[in-house]
């Protein structure tokens, strides 16, 4: 028997389903391979020590699992090459105290490195938690009224389609029909990514979040 | 006869004296280097973002050769950064 540990970088721009079933496919494939997934780690959406593919966040994962060769990791990293959604992977065989480490971490015997993750974990919410009245269309009562309908960040607002937004908007109170939402998943979209320039220059094509229509047909 | 305590120096006497290094993975018994947890391995590099030498981190050869390992780990799923400036 020997223990690999696989962590995966996802590409953040995805909607939810779409990185839940990317997760999906290469858990299913280490299962079909007789291999036993010893643990499934959902670390979330982080920010990126340095740009990939022009993304300053991915959504990491990360499996341990068992095997009883190494036969399954060729497949699988000729899986993670070949999907574009997929921005870093890492492979690596874990020896005795790994996999120690790795239980003892489950099991929060770990006790000065539980209590450095919680705090790590704390600064995490606020940060994920993004100023959406940077975009354009958003003041600070429709980003309360968003915060309401569980969008807090630029990845959340990009995930959402234009009829969820309005649904949204239209549970919250308050008149915001007159809004137009079509624009705000596309700079959402950019925030996310940190394309604050591009953001800027769509922003002012714009007109109070709304597509000018003046300037798109000069285009 | 004044006693040890009575005497004062204009310095510290202990400015000076190196405190002993010793590998910090020998003592605690640390066996495993997690290549995921960055606030423990920002410890063994520099503000550049490089390694820092076994010279002033005090490791063993052993366990600085584990640590290069777990930092190259972390750099390439973009935990840590390659290169930097002002990291810590």
């Amino acid at each position: 028997m020997r223990n690999y540990e696989v962590t995966f970088i996802v590409d953040p721009v995805l909607s939810g389903d779409e990185i839940k079933s990317t997760a999906q496919t290469y858990s299913d494939l280490i299962k079909n391979e007789d291999c036993k997934i010893v643990h499934s780690d959902h670390m979330g959406l982080r920010q990126l020590a340095y740009p990939i593919n022009k993304r300053s966040s991915g959504i990491y994962y990360s499996y341990e699992f068992e095997t009883p060769n190494g036969d399954v990791i060729p497949k699988l990293e000729l899986a993670f090459r070949r999907d574009e959604r997929i921005m870093r992977f890492l492979t690596c065989k874990l020896d005795k105290y790994g996999v120690k480490y790795n239980d003892d971490k489950r099991k929060g015997l770990i006790g000065k490195k539980k209590s450095k993750s919680d705090d790590s974990k704390k600064e995490e919410i606020p940060a994920v938690k993004d100023d959406l009245t940077k975009i354009e269309g958003i003041g600070p009562k429709i980003s309360e009224a968003l915060a309401k309908g569980v969008i807090t960040s630029y990845v959340g607002l990009a995930s959402k389609t234009v009829a969820e937004i309005k649904a949204v908007l239209d549970e919250a109170e308050g008149n915001f029909g007159a809004h137009d939402p079509s624009t705000w998943g596309r700079q959402a979209r950019l925030a996310a990514d940190g394309k604050w320039d591009e953001l800027k220059i769509l922003q002012d094509e714009l007109d109070g979040g709304k597509p000018a229509a003046g300037t798109s047909e000069e285009e | 006869m004044a006693s040890r305590d009575d005497i004062k120096f204009l310095s510290n006497p202990n400015i000076g004296k190196s405190r002993k290094k010793y590998c910090r993975f020998r003592k605690f018994g640390i066996k495993y280097i997690d290549y995921r947890d960055a606030d423990f391995l920002t410890q063994f590099i520099n503000e550049q973002g490089k390694l820092l030498p076994r010279r002033i981190t005090g490791n063993s050869l052993k366990y600085q050769k584990k640590v290069a390992v777990a930092i190259k780990r972390a750099r390439h799923l973009a935990i840590l950064p390659y290169v930097t400036d002002l990291f810590k």
